[in-house]
């Protein structure tokens, strides 16, 4: 450790531009990723769930396959072997997409289906005695109760989505850490410039989960 | 066994409209694994009966009720809704074998016959007027200001009119029953279920439970109730079965069966309960 060091943020300053285009990327990936990522999810979540063996099993294998693998593994088998079986090219963005969403998938299917199984049986009885068919149950009473109850482990996906965004670099998507290295090995200075991709990665994410404190005490008032 | 019913198990009825029973069970049986809870259930629920089932605890009247609208489907035997027999006779078995059920069907079924169950279950995360209204708007499609009124209007037939804006969590259990009972009224049913209604409560909330029950009982409508009020029963009821062993063991009108019974078990179940009586 050098105490002696003299920080010298003036070069990362002058290239806000590149980190912007970054931060622009990182952006459109992680919407990209956690819509993709919680909406399949949620299919499989209640793949998962489902009694019927045709429809539990590729929902089981898809999880245990995609929460055993490294995402940065399947970026770049999308990215670069996935080319090779099929007649056209991936994008850096979809390469990264894919990987990212099919890891969030498999995370949050597990999250959906913990949360439905812990609402009490009785509120599904309740449901189907109104003449509820089962998609409407699931819909109207036990999916609302349970988002509620999944609501923080949602929460860490998202964050981890976020982060997760970062190894798209590997296949020189361009947000934010991939835009760093760029400014860190043109100008040598990666002491300053992954300084300042920590701290807008930490002034991105730590509103967002103040935010969603906010919204789950919200959302707990109505509970016992 | 003593068959109080006037009905022959054979014949089919050809009879009046108005002498058809509204729910007709036939050969019920329901096992779970390898433990046959009930053992051949007949039943005539005519319109506008009042049932009272009794027994003790594991004898299978929870089951037999919760048979009737399809919350646990029957092993085999027949249930009939106004003369149509529910389900289909699985192929290759007769009418009193193992049966297939459609999911439609059942959910058809479950609008006519309405439940009211031991824990409440009400919807947490909607308001005592949003759980009386969610029947009407998701199942029957009716739109808000039409659902609105009529669940108030059921909420203030169970006297909790002023409690439309609470959570369930906000109400004693006593009032969240009546909320329970005002949300199965909104359907419409043309059976009550009730499983239980009053055992989930503190002793000083089952007499506003009860009363409710007993208003709708003097409207006529027809019920089947499931309770360990023997005293309610003997005053509600214009039939009570008693049940052992997942068979009806003895039947009849209430001063039959709890003042008069004629089956030892019987007897022993009513003393049982009257211990403390004074």
């Amino acid at each position: 450790m050098n105490a002696l060091y003299r920080w010298n943020f003036a070069p990362v300053l002058d290239n806000l531009d590149v980190l912007w285009a970054g931060a622009i990327g990182t952006l459109r990936l992680f919407v990209v990723c956690l819509v993709l990522g919680f909406g399949f999810g949620l299919v499989v979540g209640l793949g998962r769930h489902a009694r019927a063996r045709w429809i539990h099993l590729p929902a089981t294998a898809f999880v245990e396959f995609f929460r055993n693998t490294p995402v940065l593994v399947q970026i770049l088998w999308f990215y670069y072997a996935l080319p090779i079986l099929l007649p056209f090219q991936i994008s850096p963005l979809i390469a990264a997409a894919l990987g990212i969403s099919l890891n969030s998938a498999a995370f949050s299917a597990e999250i959906y289906r913990g949360g439905i199984e812990s609402i009490e049986r009785g509120q599904a009885e309740a449901a189907r005695a109104l003449g509820m068919t089962a998609a409407q149950a699931m819909r109207r009473v036990i999916l609302p109760q349970a988002l509620r109850r999944m609501l923080p482990a949602l929460t860490n996906r998202g964050i981890e989505i976020f982060k997760m965004t970062t190894l798209a670099s590997a296949v020189a998507y361009v947000e934010l850490l991939q835009q760093g290295k760029l400014l860190a090995s043109l100008n040598f200075n990666p002491i300053e410039t992954y300084t300042v991709i920590a701290v807008v990665f930490f002034l991105c994410l730590f509103p967002l989960v103040q935010a969603t404190y906010a919204l789950e005490r919200r959302l707990g008032r109505s509970d016992a | 066994m003593t068959m109080a019913d006037a009905s022959s198990p054979s014949t089919p009825a050809p009879a009046a409209a108005a002498a058809q029973p509204l729910m007709r069970v036939r050969g019920l049986h329901k096992s779970f694994a390898d433990h046959a809870v009930l053992r051949g259930i007949d039943l005539d629920v005519m319109p506008g009966d009042r049932i009272a089932i009794l027994g003790a605890s594991g004898s299978g009247k929870s089951t037999l009720l919760r048979c009737l609208n399809f919350m646990e489907l029957p092993s085999a035997g027949v249930v009939e809704l106004a003369g149509q027999a529910i389900g289909r006779a699985s192929p290759g078995k007769g009418d009193a074998g193992l049966r297939t059920y459609e999911e439609a069907e059942l959910t058809r079924v479950r609008q006519r016959v309405g439940m009211v169950f031991q824990q409440f279950n009400l919807f947490p995360h909607m308001t005592a007027l949003g759980n009386v209204m969610e029947g009407l708007r998701t199942v029957r499609g009716q739109r808000e200001p039409d659902a609105r009124a009529r669940a108030l209007t059921e909420l203030a037939r169970v006297g909790l009119a002023d409690k439309a804006d609470a959570y369930p969590a906000r109400l004693s259990g006593g009032q969240k029953q009546r909320v329970a009972i005002a949300r199965a009224l909104a359907m419409d049913p043309e059976v009550l279920l009730f499983d239980e209604p009053t055992s989930a409560l503190d002793p000083e909330l089952v007499g506003e439970v009860l009363r409710v029950i007993r208003s709708l009982a003097e409207e006529g409508r027809t019920m089947l109730l499931v309770t360990h009020e023997i005293g309610f029963a003997y005053h509600v009821a214009g039939r009570v079965l008693f049940i052992a062993d997942g068979a009806i063991h003895e039947q009849g009108t209430p001063d039959q069966v709890l003042k008069h019974p004629s089956e030892r078990r019987t007897r022993a179940f009513v003393e049982r309960h009257r211990e403390f009586d004074f």
